[in-house]
């Protein structure tokens, strides 16, 4: 999808530089020329979406971090004094708190639209990886992050996750020491958590220029899954159209994290966060945020504590096998009426574990985890058994045919309306 | 749609079954105030904050710590509204320990505006030891600090009602909460008292405010403009340790609506901007 | 790369007008965004709070002995100067000094013997010497800075040396007879 490069230097210097750096014909033919399918719909603007957010949270990081005191003592007084005496100090950790919160909205968006459009397939087995790795390293950051306030949720929160490691035989214990950097979480703890919270997110950025890159390589899905066969007809030109229309669905986008950093700024975070870390005593119910809440609840399913981390591992890294597990060649759930149907199911049952996280572990929801617990490996198993004998819809032939109305199969419009309702984030 | 239908159903009545049997406990839920700085356009009631920092200073402070709060806040734009040389002169009647000096010892001075609210006991254990064993909690973010539950469906409405004053109505509801245990419940230990809205009702706190017990400002009639009881002594310092905990309310709901309407009328923009771009597409279709 | 498009070239007016709105709106958005990352860099409310004024009190400063505290974290020497400093700064003419001001202009009327100065050299903002009984003075009965030479009179001006100007003199007033108010 490549192609050859289109980038003409006009002047003398672009030319100099071009002949020793082509850094300017790297940005035209990946930002400018690059050709996208003409048929994307909004859910692909969330790759824009979530540059900007990674990009967002970088620099309200950065800025916080000029005025944050990593030390048990004085983290919370620290936070606070960000809250009350920076200048715009509130709106910068509020745009960073709920800025977290947003990044997971839209990973879990992106995640989802490739889920139901194959994007996983190949030849975009690495690409996807690759995404699977990035949202690998948002949870660690995010959860670090979460402890910086050294609130008692950061505090148990941190105690609990680092407290998973000791389900590993023999090294467990010594892995948790190692993660503390003492015999409990402390104050060491804190200092790596926060050197490790700075150094993630630049991490994460370079595994997102790798995804960028594999994306440009392979070149970009789209919602029939049909490969692009002429790029006269069947693309448009990154700059302006899809430049323009991440644009637009990027303010939209805006228009939500705004509203909650300025109206319910702590709606996505605890009450018990505003206590000062108290390793005396416990509070009386807690859970992660709730990006993690469906992996929480898978962890809780087991009563085995060395099967639940197990098995919540397993949840993220059976994502990674996805394009070997799903048998059909048709990529787009379009065109694929029974897999549809268990995508759909499969979306309902993350938000259910969701929202089990979220419960107390006792009685009936741990019944009801474990039931939807096996509903989640049950869609991987279903991907791998459905594309064996499902009969797919007739594709279209072409993007353009598709956009244009010379319809065999799904209708454009109908794939519009179909994905106005969009896969939601609650994941 | 047999598995979209089956998981729907199951989802719906876990959530059904189970959210009324564990979600909302055995607590009883405060009842919803009305707060002035509820809402998009919410304001701190300025006499209501004095009022609430009456109180405070009067009965709270004599056992509860208030460390992040400075007495210059006292003053700060979106606060109680006193003025400079109020709080100053309010500052002058405190003394504070500071130093050392040379010769190496600490000394007492008057309070300036920069120093904290000052602390009734030097340390938690000093606060323990003269209050029964019970910690008084620091009351600066308290306000932030204190919830209850919600439950399905009502924390999804939350985010459009932008109700968020989960704290200052338990606060309140606290504050007016003490009751007689009722009658079969266990014998109230020393240092025990009931409050309904307190989880699990035993709370080490005595009921700490009685009616007439702070004098508010008169009016021109020579009455009090608000009632001198429990109920209104309540609902004021939950108002002021809601201005404690987010003593940047006011701006913040201010500078949101500026940037709301800039999104809303940039997004219009972006949007038949891109509809002109696509429209050069030749053979442009009805779709997205 | 040929892709499907063409400009048909109609209501160019009308999308010029749109397109020139639309980035006028994402300049002024970015540049509110800027208001925030910018402002935050400037000294916050504590600190500003912390640099409100002090009071001094000058009786136990001996004659002819300085000490030095900090205002709004800033080094400053009050020294209580001896007749023959003050008889010195004074005589000198002031067209000749590489930046001319009178000793009178220095002190507050009535309380010549206090010199109040900020302490660091206007050269590279190095402490001089000069406060303590044994410091050398350098060529002029002031201060002396060690790190390029600078030399100061006992009116804190600077009279040989790379720095360029004198000590400066932060706000005070004299709230009683020895005792200032710095701020």
């Amino acid at each position: 999808m490549s192609g050859h490069s289109t980038y003409q230097p006009k002047t003398g210097i672009e030319r100099w530089l071009d002949a020793r750096l082509p850094i300017v014909r790297l940005m035209h033919d990946s930002a400018v020329s690059y050709p996208v399918p003409r048929n994307l719909n909004y859910l692909w603007t969330f790759g824009g979406i979530l540059m900007f957010m990674l990009v967002a949270q970088i620099i309200t990081g950065v800025v916080l971090v000029m005025h944050y005191t990593p030390h048990a003592t004085m983290a919370f007084n620290s936070v606070e004094h960000i809250m009350r005496d920076v200048n715009y100090g509130w709106l910068l950790r509020y745009l960073h708190s709920n800025g977290a919160s947003m990044f997971f909205v839209a990973v879990y968006i992106h995640i989802f639209r490739g889920l139901y459009y194959g994007s996983y397939k190949a030849p975009r087995e690495v690409l996807w990886i690759l995404g699977v790795v990035i949202f690998l390293l948002m949870m660690a950051t995010a959860f670090m992050g979460y402890v910086l306030p050294w609130g008692q949720m950061s505090f148990w929160g941190a105690t609990v996750i680092t407290n998973l490691f000791s389900a590993l035989p023999v090294i467990g214990e010594t892995i948790v020491t190692f993660l503390w950097g003492g015999y409990s979480v402390d104050n060491p703890t804190l200092n790596r958590f926060f050197s490790l919270h700075y150094l993630l997110p630049f991490m994460i950025f370079g595994v997102v220029i790798l995804h960028i890159w594999a994306l440009h390589v392979v070149g970009q899905n789209n919602p029939t899954g049909v490969e692009v066969k002429n790029v006269a007809k069947d693309t448009v030109p990154f700059t302006p159209y899809a430049t323009i229309k991440d644009l637009f669905g990027m303010v939209c986008f805006m228009f939500v994290f705004a509203y909650f950093v300025f109206y319910q700024p702590n709606f996505m975070g605890h009450a018990d966060n505003y206590i000062p870390a108290n390793p005396a005593a416990t509070p009386a119910h807690i859970v992660p945020e709730w990006y993690f809440l469906p992996f929480y609840a898978i962890l809780r399913a087991i009563p085995d504590k060395l099967g639940g981390v197990i098995a919540m591992g397993a949840a993220i890294a059976i994502l990674a096998f996805l394009p070997w597990i799903d048998t059909s060649k048709i990529k787009s759930m379009t065109y694929r009426p029974i897999a549809r149907q268990f995508f759909w199911a499969f979306l309902v049952v993350c938000i259910a574990l969701g929202y089990l996280g979220a419960m107390p572990a006792e009685g009936g929801y741990v019944i009801a985890s474990q039931i939807f617990t096996v509903l989640y490996f049950g869609y991987f198993v279903a991907l791998a058994l459905i594309g064996i004998f499902e009969r797919p819809r007739p594709l279209p032939a072409s993007i353009a045919d598709s956009v244009l109305g010379n319809l065999q199969g799904g209708s454009g419009a109908r794939l519009g309306a179909a994905t106005a309702s969009a896969p939601n984030a609650k994941g | 749609m047999i598995p979209v239908r089956l998981s729907l159903a199951a989802g719906l009545a876990v959530m059904a079954l189970a959210g009324p049997a564990f979600g909302a406990g055995d607590r009883v839920k405060p009842p919803a105030e009305t707060w002035s700085f509820s809402g998009p356009f919410g304001k701190f009631d300025q006499a209501q904050l004095q009022r609430g920092f009456k109180v405070v200073k009067e009965v709270c402070a004599s056992c509860h710590s208030m460390n992040l709060i400075k007495l210059r806040n006292l003053s700060q734009p979106g606060g109680p509204g006193f003025t400079a040389s109020q709080v100053a002169a309010l500052a002058a009647t405190y003394t504070v320990k500071d130093g050392p000096n040379e010769s190496g010892e600490m000394f007492d001075r008057p309070g300036r505006p920069a120093d904290a609210f000052p602390a009734p006991f030097p340390n938690e254990q000093a606060a323990r030891a003269a209050s029964g064993g019970a910690y008084p909690p620091d009351l600066s973010v308290l306000a932030k600090a204190r919830t209850y539950e919600r439950g399905f469906p009502w924390f999804i409405f939350d985010i459009f009602t932008q109700y968020q004053e989960q704290g200052p109505d338990y606060i309140t509801a606290l504050l007016r909460g003490y009751t007689e245990p009722p009658a079969g419940h266990s014998p109230l230990l020393p240092g025990q008292y009931f409050n309904t809205y307190m989880p699990g009702n035993l709370i080490a706190m005595p009921q700490p405010l009685n009616d007439g017990q702070v004098e508010y400002p008169k009016g021109p009639d020579g009455k009090p403009q608000v009632p001198e009881t429990v109920a209104q002594y309540a609902k004021d310092v939950s108002a002021f340790m809601m201005w404690m905990a987010e003593p940047h309310l006011e701006a913040r709901k201010r500078i949101g609506m500026q940037v709301m309407l800039f999104l809303i009328i940039f997004a219009g923009l972006l949007y038949y901007t891109k509809k002109k771009v696509w429209s050069r597409l030749p053979e442009h279709a009805s779709s997205h | 790369m040929a892709h499907a498009t063409e400009t048909t070239g109609t209501e160019t007016t009308r999308r010029d007008f749109l397109m020139l709105a639309t980035g006028a709106a994402g300049i002024v958005g970015a540049g509110a965004v800027l208001v925030p990352l910018i402002s935050q860099l400037a000294p916050d409310a504590q600190t500003v709070a912390a640099g409100a004024p002090i009071e001094l009190d000058l009786a136990p400063i001996a004659e002819g002995q300085a000490i030095k505290l900090f205002w709004r974290g800033k080094l400053v020497f009050v020294r209580h100067r001896t007749k023959k400093e003050i008889d010195e700064a004074r005589a000198v003419n002031v067209a000749t000094l590489p930046d001319p001001q009178s000793d009178q202009d220095r002190v507050k009327e009535g309380h010549a013997q206090f010199l109040v100065v900020y302490g660091n050299c206007t050269h590279l903002g190095c402490v001089p010497l000069g406060n303590a009984p044994g410091d050398p003075k350098g060529d002029y009965d002031g201060w002396f800075c060690p790190c390029h030479g600078s030399h100061y009179d006992s009116s804190g001006r600077i009279r040989k040396g790379p720095a360029p100007l004198n000590l400066p003199i932060p706000p005070y007033a004299f709230t009683a007879d020895t005792k200032i108010k710095i701020g």
